[in-house]
């Protein structure tokens, strides 16, 4: 069985991992070798993987409340802040070399397109966790109060899925299979934590 | 006589001829390297210097070749041109179908026999807000029209991709409906800009660009330069095109590029040229104003967009 002590160790080797893609692609990117349109595909890599990242942290939470996975609750904070660091990568993509920091074409783009307002406003829900995250904040706050605020993870991943549905010109699969995974987790998570409990009482 | 309503071009088309007067100075050239479909200006791009814009710059071949979309090879910008090795444009027929004189399915290479391939250079706007510059070789479509003999009823024609699933690997999953259509309005399809081509850089057309034969509509969207055409009907009433039927407020018959109208996706004012950083102004009819706007004379664009 994996412990908590022997997983700890693997730490530095996911952070890595993890943290290698971005690498890569920017290299690719000054490099020239991320194809003819690199801007698109540097955007849609950092933002498909800050979503992946974002289902992680939601699977990790499912999977720890079983004993055997309980180590992994151990990774979820660095993969929440990976999370974060993707996104903010997707979003400074869009506004520094998509549209070249045109700030009121870019306040009018989330305005009206609602693809754009949902990714947005995914992102900002994302701010108060990264806020939150250090273990001091979780002291000054209460489990209680800190655990209210962590469950914007929910909001951030199904309007950050369904950005990227409404994005997708046709054959929607990949983008439906992530909402699904989502609100299954969501679901279960609320039978469980919420649903369960009151019954039992 | 017999006149056709659609063979009768507006007198303002003469005077709007600018591009066409550098272009059949490059017509010459084309003619002296080709034999319709084998002609070889490769990269040289100073063949083409003559018929560019002040502000543009064509696309390599690469960019051109290796960014596209053509679903039916599936749905990345690479796909078409990764996945279509197994997609064989030789030979190739052509069905002429609907209301004409001469319904026929024609062998390209004898249609190529009787048509005049040209140059053109043209802006190609894609509803993404991505554009290029591309070095067409192709015929005017009006003179496969002048084959097809329409009969005076005839004001609309649709166009259909060719539906090969073991060559297409996109087709054999439901990304859209297959076969893809596209269609035009019988003038707009006279129209002197509109061309089929079937090269560009003096390359016959690779299979990602839609060989061995597609449509170029400068001054539409680029999903209405339908590819890989194997049919053409003519029709009575405005046929169905595929992303128009597939999302009817995204999409509309016509698509002209249009930065009025805008789209729920993409902002239609910009686009970024591949190639370059910075994004540009898009142009209303992707600059073809001049020549295109009296089409549309006394239409509400936002409501035919």
């Amino acid at each position: 069985m994996i412990t908590t002590q022997s997983f700890k160790k693997t730490k530095p080797l996911i952070f890595l991992s993890i943290l290698l893609p971005s690498i890569f692609w920017s290299y690719q990117f000054i490099n020239g070798s991320l194809g003819v349109n690199p801007i698109e595909k540097y955007m849609d890599n950092m933002g498909e993987m800050a979503l992946r990242l974002i289902v992680l942290t939601l699977f990790i939470s499912s999977l720890s409340e079983f004993k055997k996975f309980r180590f992994l609750i151990d990774v979820r904070r660095m993969i929440g802040l990976f999370a974060f660091f993707y996104v903010s990568c997707h979003f400074l993509t869009y506004i520094a070399l998509d549209h070249f920091f045109d700030v009121t074409f870019i306040i009018k783009d989330i305005l009206k397109r609602p693809f754009i307002t949902f990714g947005f406003v995914s992102f900002i829900c994302l701010i108060p966790l990264v806020i939150t995250s250090p273990k001091k904040m979780l002291k000054k706050l209460g489990f209680k109060v800190w655990k209210k605020i962590h469950y914007l993870i929910y909001p951030a991943a199904i309007l950050s899925s369904i950005h990227f549905y409404m994005l997708v010109r046709a054959n929607k699969v990949e983008p439906a299979i992530y909402i699904f995974l989502i609100l299954i987790l969501l679901l279960y998570r609320l039978y469980f934590k919420i649903i369960l409990p009151q019954l039992v009482r | 006589m017999k006149i056709l309503p659609s063979e009768i071009t507006p007198y303002k088309n003469y005077l709007n001829r600018r591009k066409f007067i550098k272009s059949s100075v490059a017509t010459g050239l084309a003619l002296g390297a080709s034999t319709g479909l084998h002609a070889n200006h490769s990269s040289d791009q100073s063949v083409y210097a003559n018929q560019l814009d002040e502000n543009d710059k064509l696309n390599s071949f690469e960019e051109i070749t290796t960014y596209n979309n053509f679903y039916e090879f599936g749905m990345g910008k690479t796909d078409p041109s990764e996945n279509s090795g197994d997609f064989k444009p030789k030979p190739w027929s052509i069905s002429l179908e609907g209301l004409i004189n001469n319904p026929q399915v024609l062998d390209l290479e004898k249609l190529l026999q009787q048509v005049t391939v040209e140059d053109r250079i043209y802006r190609l706007r894609c509803v993404e807000a991505w554009s290029m510059v591309i070095p067409w070789q192709g015929f005017p479509l009006s003179e496969l029209i002048k084959i097809a003999d329409p009969l005076s009823s005839a004001k609309f024609i649709q166009f259909v991709t060719v539906f090969r699933p073991e060559e297409m690997p996109g087709q054999k999953r439901q990304l859209l409906p297959w076969p893809y259509v596209e269609g035009l309005r019988m003038d707009e399809a006279m129209h002197s800009l509109t061309i089929l081509s079937t090269g560009l850089y003096g390359h016959d057309l690779l299979n990602q660009s839609g060989a061995p034969l597609r449509l170029v509509v400068p001054w539409k969207y680029g999903f209405k330069s339908i590819k890989s055409i194997s049919s053409i009907r003519f029709v009575d009433k405005q046929p169905d095109a595929t992303w128009s039927m597939l999302a009817p407020s995204e999409y509309g018959f016509y698509s002209n590029v249009n930065n009025l109208v805008d789209h729920p996706r993409w902002s239609q004012n910009t686009e970024r040229r591949i190639g370059e950083f910075k994004r540009r102004e898009t142009l209303m009819y992707n600059g073809y104003e001049e020549e295109v706007s009296y089409l549309y004379e006394g239409m509400d664009l936002r409501k035919y967009y």
